[in-house]
């Protein structure tokens, strides 16, 4: 086989599933000499603990394939990021917290050591994200990574699918830090803006999040919650949901009820996923990766 | 006392709602319970033009109705009674939903509201 270097892995990574470039196309902001090109990797939902053959009769082996799978990778990513409901809600703290350690243990086979993680409403909705901080400290926080400043924002501690003013705050501040042409990647767990509040895919107060951002040229924001691939502009602010790790869910709006999609043993897996995103000096490429390669 | 505070929050964010909803016309009342993981009645038959009163309940955990076509929402405290004055403008069939995360089951708690001309 002949060698390849990164950027032919991921044109060859994108065959056969979407590579979606985005979000920060026409970035001026970006520079190459102020940005290195490099890539991430977003896995969500993995609900580690849920049971009911019907929608995945190996919710044990999923977490553990997409582990494979990363590390699997010819290139590893500079790092990765698990975007809520790494466990399965349960009314047992202790259970919970079970459910937590288990997640983390298993996740700590990732050979890439940098991973960033973010609460979903099943980790942390009937605690307020108590135990879930136990595990992974702040549940909302900024960085930056090579000429991008990446913020995450836990919109599920509050039960009420809340920011809150307080991190409305905390965000406001944080990116009035920054140039209004810097990239700004944001992580989030449920959609920012009205998906579809019918099936309670919405963000109570997200509004005033996207209306904090809407300053800033250059935002693409990354989230779950709703376990499957989708792609919506508020403005210039691009929004990527992104595959689940344990069951599909319809498309917004598509049938009366939200009720996850039946485990297909024709095609196991089919609808599970992550997602790769490299960072090119003028847009974000985005690669959907099956679990399993059919 | 976390517990306490939000409650008492909650049953004020309760009351304001209840006098908003006394300031509106008289209208038919219509109790909903809401537990875990369901609203009774699930289905609830109107009228176009007819204003009705809400009376939402619970002796469960803290629960939301959101009514999100006519972008009417509420939380439901338990063992207090939410009032929510409401006069459909349009026929149709129209989805309430919980919007108040309260467990495992939480994704299927809904009903739907049914409005005739």
């Amino acid at each position: 086989m002949q060698p390849i270097d990164r950027r032919d892995f991921l044109k060859l990574a994108g065959l056969g599933g979407a590579v979606f470039a985005s979000g920060l196309a026409g970035c001026a902001g970006m520079a190459a000499s102020e940005q290195d090109e490099f890539y991430f990797v977003q896995l969500s939902d993995s609900h580690w603990g849920f049971k009911g053959d019907a929608l995945n009769p190996d919710a044990g082996g999923t977490l553990p394939k997409a582990v494979a799978a990363v590390n699997a990778l010819p290139f590893q990513p500079d790092f990765i990021v698990f975007t809520g409901d790494l466990t399965h809600t349960t009314d047992d703290p202790r259970e919970r917290r079970r459910r937590l350690a288990e997640f983390k243990s298993i996740v700590a086979g990732l050979n890439n050591k940098n991973v960033r993680f973010m609460p979903g409403e099943h980790d942390a909705s009937l605690d307020h994200g108590k135990a879930w901080k136990e595990y992974f400290g702040p549940s909302n926080y900024s960085f930056d990574h090579k000429g991008v400043h990446f913020v995450a924002i836990d919109n599920v501690s509050d039960p009420a699918a809340k920011i809150g003013e307080e991190q409305l705050a905390w965000l406001k501040a944080d990116l009035a830090m920054h140039a209004m042409d810097t990239p700004i990647v944001v992580f989030t767990h449920r959609p920012l803006f009205d998906l579809a509040p019918q099936w309670d895919w919405a963000t109570r107060d997200g509004a005033q999040a996207i209306e904090i951002l809407m300053p800033y040229r250059n935002v693409t924001v990354f989230y779950g919650h709703i376990h499957q691939e989708n792609h919506h502009m508020t403005g210039h602010i691009a929004h990527h949901a992104a595959q689940s790790l344990i069951f599909p869910q319809p498309a917004p709006g598509s049938q009366p009820k939200r009720t996850p999609l039946p485990w297909d043993a024709a095609h196991p897996y089919r609808g599970l996923g992550f997602r790769s995103i490299e960072a090119e000096k003028d847009e974000l490429r985005i690669a959907e990766y099956p679990l399993v390669k059919a | 006392m976390e517990a306490q505070r939000r409650r008492l929050l909650l049953a004020g964010m309760a009351t304001a709602f209840g006098a908003a909803a006394l300031a509106q016309p008289a209208g038919k009342v219509i109790r909903i319970v809401a537990k875990r993981f369901d609203f009774t009645p699930a289905e609830i038959a109107l009228v176009k033009d007819e204003p009705v009163v809400f009376e939402l309940t619970t002796r469960d955990v803290a629960m939301g109705f959101s009514l999100p076509d006519f972008k009417i929402r509420a939380d439901i405290v338990p063992d207090m009674v939410t009032r929510v004055a409401f006069t459909p403008d349009r026929p149709g069939t129209f989805d309430f939903v919980c919007d108040v995360f309260c467990g495992d089951g939480h994704e299927d708690m809904g009903g739907r509201i049914v409005v005739t001309a």
